[in-house]
């Protein structure tokens, strides 16, 4: 190594924008963990960032070293729930005749519809679940629609039907919105989500109207490392615990929303070397359990919902429970939340929380005083209620399996017992308070890929699964990994029913450290 | 009763029909959609008993069919049952006066009131079943002796099919032959009746039910109190999921599901026997209810059904029991879908003898 003395140095920072606090850590090249920093996120999130950054920063020697940024944020979930920032969709779905039943955004709320629509419309096109077309697609009416709203539109937005089977006339649509648009952002759903139109349909118009939001939160990452001179990459986490290179987090900007579960989650499996366990993630007012297989989140088989909208893309399978280190003893389940270093009884405060009943029962020493004798039976209760509390919700998550550990993480891991029913052992981790960020700093870069297989012919069938898997690994390496070493990751076969010939959907994912 | 179905008994009608599901009958979510922009398009959708329609009114009973894989996918088009009705109109001389619901339970229970919208018909409160079958036969018409003669299919292309079967069984062949042409996704109205032959041929009241199923639980301060009082349903076991055998073939989704009693509970085990509807319940190898009674598996704490795809291990949940329409307990109602025309082989017995 002496001839790339550098190389063993070169550091990479983590960042994860939290409900109440923004966390960085910075990791070496042997991926241990330099320096860690917490701070309160922001009300508009990117003070908290910078915040966060520099704090870390301050704690290194020579921050030039730092060639990569991994940011995990909640910046796109704030701009749905808060319809702020959001840019304006033209939405075209190909379906006519079929789907009049449901037009576009039915579901939507009215508020969020008003913000996002610029124009929706039906045009002739879309696959039968055999491939075959539903109807030539209708350029003409294409062009009609672009000529309408094109005007009014930030984005494009197009779902066909089937088209994670059959993507070519969502292809030829782009095509079509390009050469009347001109360089105008286009999702296409086949690129974004599974079978569902509408949940689909729904993710992609999302995913189209935070293009403007992921530009802001790129451009405000980037102006605070130019203004410290760091020259760096930047990739950004997303749901499923995976990376995306800057560029294509800001084609899939929707695919952010919920990388702060999973950053927890592979963080929780690095720190601890353990890839198969249950995560618990205790934070101020709430705790997250997930479950890691294989190193990474299982995902929720459930519609997920953001800000009122019905989608379909993968999150991490999350059971929240109400108990955090805030948690307020005899008010549960409020908490006193950041207030926890003035109100709680070990920092001298007047409110008995959770962490001061995790203290009282011998679980950790935190704050500046001790515990008043008058509380501890009370304190004592509230543990005994806690420990139920989350050997219920491990038992819920665990599926049945109770030869797993469990690995404790967050800022207020210390309320857990050191045994829990359903758990073979509990796994504390070094730096488990500042997991998210370390789970955003370590992560792989992933590819997905969902289509239909016909099944009746077995030579044609493999053919079109090895084709799938190439194409997992190409989005894999397109998001940043390194060709030499994506792997395919996940394949799940699951066999469809009612149709003319048999066949199944087919989910492959590609995943590999980023390119060197 | 109520006269009209406005969107606000959209939600409501979703929920009763995902109780009388009892597992099955398909997703509510895109028939309550449809449902609701139907209503602001084209208007509230009158609510008529069978009694207030003229003896020769024509009432067409209508319900999707296919892969529900497919009509997650591939959503119906809003002028299906149009086609149905030309169709109907040409063949009888004289428009529906009326749709209705073949299948309550599930998805066919609330797209029926966009199908009536879309048409500016009434929707009787009646359907075929009282719950959810996964069988075309398996309908009130077919035991009470109306012969099955003719069957109208349209898809989301605009084709029509009118089939008229020789009886019940080559009714579902060629139907299900046309519908996987169709893309494995139709609309179908299976009979063609008057309202004279719909008396005692259909099961009366179900989707007026169905509203105040859905509506018994609404801030309700114990929702499932209210549910089981609302049923008239016996529960059989409130506890955790704890075990899943779920598999599918040839189209069902066939299982078991182990529900382990908690609270007061605690001790005891239900065992669910599932064909895509939850079939048979048994308790330390006694019967508790079978089908055609009614079980539904419910949240314990929301007291909203839980479909037999959206069964995870670990769920909290409560089983209740309650009587099927009285023409499923006749001869041919059991012959037709009793346990054993699913393959159990027990003597049918009433869930209020044999629950408590």
């Amino acid at each position: 190594m002496s001839e790339r003395p550098d190389q063993r140095r070169r550091l990479r920072v983590g960042i994860d924008v939290g409900g109440t606090n923004t966390d960085a850590v910075v990791l070496d090249e042997t991926d241990s963990v330099v320096a860690t920093a917490k701070r309160p996120t922001s009300p508009d999130v990117t003070e908290g960032l910078r915040a966060a950054l520099d704090a870390v920063l301050a704690e290194l020697d020579d921050p030039s070293l730092v060639t990569r940024v991994m940011l995990g944020t909640t910046h796109a979930t704030n701009a749905i729930l808060e319809r702020r920032s959001l840019g304006r969709v033209a939405v075209l779905r190909l379906g006519l005749p079929a789907t009049t039943s449901v037009p576009p955004l039915s579901d939507w709320p009215a508020d969020l519809r008003d913000v996002v629509a610029a124009g929706a419309a039906i045009v002739r096109g879309g696959h039968f679940v055999d491939g075959r077309p539903i109807a030539p697609l209708d350029t003409d009416a294409v062009k009609r629609f672009l000529a309408d709203v094109g005007s009014e539109a930030d984005a494009v937005a197009v779902a066909g039907v089937f088209s994670p089977g059959s993507a070519d006339q969502e292809n030829q649509v782009a095509e079509i919105i390009r050469a009347e648009l001109g360089d105008i952002a286009i999702s296409l759903s086949h690129e974004i989500g599974s079978l569902g139109l509408l949940e689909r349909e729904n993710a992609t118009v999302l995913n189209a109207a935070l293009y403007g939001v992921a530009r802001d939160v790129t451009t405000a990452l980037q102006d605070a490392l130019d203004s410290r001179g760091l020259k760096v990459e930047t990739f950004f986490a997303q749901n499923d615990g995976t990376l995306m290179a800057v560029d294509y987090a800001a084609r899939y900007p929707v695919l952010t929303i919920g990388s702060g579960p999973a950053n927890s989650l592979r963080g929780a499996a690095y720190l601890s070397g353990v890839e198969d366990a249950i995560v618990a993630d205790v934070g101020g007012t709430s705790t997250d359990l997930g479950v890691l297989v294989g190193g990474f989140p299982r995902e929720s088989a459930a519609a997920v919902e953001i800000g009122g909208v019905t989608t379909n893309f993968r999150m991490p399978d999350i059971l929240s429970i109400a108990l955090g280190g805030g948690t307020m003893v005899g008010a549960e389940p409020r908490s006193v939340g950041y207030r926890i270093g003035r109100e709680a009884l070990v920092f001298g405060g007047p409110t008995p929380t959770m962490t001061d009943a995790a203290v009282a029962a011998g679980r950790g020493t935190v704050g500046t005083h001790g515990v008043p004798d008058q509380w501890r039976d009370r304190l004592a209760e509230a543990v005994a209620r806690a420990d139920e509390l989350v050997a219920d919700a491990v038992d819920r998550v665990a599926l049945g399996k109770a030869d797993r550990p469990l690995i404790a993480v967050g800022g207020g891991a210390l309320l857990l017992a050191g045994r829990i029913p359903g758990a073979s052992e509990v796994i504390r981790p070094r730096h488990a308070e500042v997991a998210n960020a370390v789970g955003a700093a370590i992560a792989l870069a992933s590819g997905r890929l969902e289509t239909i297989v016909p099944t009746g012919n077995g030579n044609a069938r493999a053919a079109l699964i090895e084709k799938a898997k190439e194409e997992a690994a190409a989005r894999a390496v397109a998001a940043g990994a390194d060709p030499a070493s994506v792997q395919i990751v996940e394949l799940s076969e699951i066999p469809l029913s009612y149709l003319p010939e048999p066949a199944v959907r087919l989910q492959v994912k590609a995943a590999g450290p980023l390119s060197r | 009763m109520q006269a009209r179905i406005s969107t606000d008994d959209v939600p409501a009608l979703a929920r009763g029909c995902a109780v009388l599901g009892t597992g099955g009958g398909g997703d509510v979510r895109a028939g309550g959609l449809a449902a609701r922009r139907a209503i602001l398009e084209y208007g509230e959708v009158p609510l008529v008993r069978l009694d207030e329609l003229p003896e020769d009114a024509l009432i067409l009973p209508l319900s999707g069919i296919g892969a529900p894989t497919v009509s997650h996918e591939m959503i119906h088009a809003e002028d299906e049952p149009v086609r149905i009705r030309d169709e109907v109109e040409r063949i009888f001389g004289r428009p529906p006066a009326a749709v209705m619901s073949s299948e309550i339970g599930g998805g066919n229970g609330v797209a029926p009131v966009a199908w009536a919208a879309r048409l500016g018909l009434p929707l009787l409160d009646a359907d075929a079943m009282g719950r959810a079958f996964p069988e075309v036969q398996m309908v009130s018409m077919y035991v009470a002796g109306v012969p099955a003669n003719i069957v109208i299919m349209s898809d989301v292309v605009g084709n029509v099919v009118t089939i008229r079967p020789v009886d019940g069984l080559w009714s579902e062949q060629i139907a299900r032959a046309v519908c996987v042409a169709s893309g494995s996704s139709a609309l179908m109205a299976d009979y063609v009746l008057t309202a004279r032959e719909c008396r005692g041929a259909v099961i009366e009241g179900t989707v007026s039910r169905a509203i105040a199923i859905g509506r018994a639980t609404e801030g309700a301060q114990d929702p499932l109190a209210a549910l089981q009082d609302e049923l008239g349903a016996v529960r059989l076991i409130t506890g955790k999921l704890t075990d899943l055998d779920r598999r599918t073939t040839g189209g069902f989704v066939r299982g078991t599901v182990t529900i382990e009693g908690t609270g007061e509970d605690r001790g005891r085990t239900l065992g669910l026997e599932i064909q895509n509807e939850n079939l048979v319940a048994v308790e330390d190898g006694r019967v508790r209810a079978m089908v055609p009674d009614l079980i539904t598996v419910v949240d314990t704490q929301a007291a909203t059904a839980v479909q037999t795809e959206g069964l995870r291990y670990g769920q909290r949940v409560t089983v209740l029991a309650w009587p099927c329409d009285p023409l499923w307990r006749t001869p041919k109602g059991l012959e037709t879908a009793g346990p054993r025309a699913f393959g159990y082989d027990l003597d049918y017995l009433p869930v209020e003898k044999i629950a408590p």
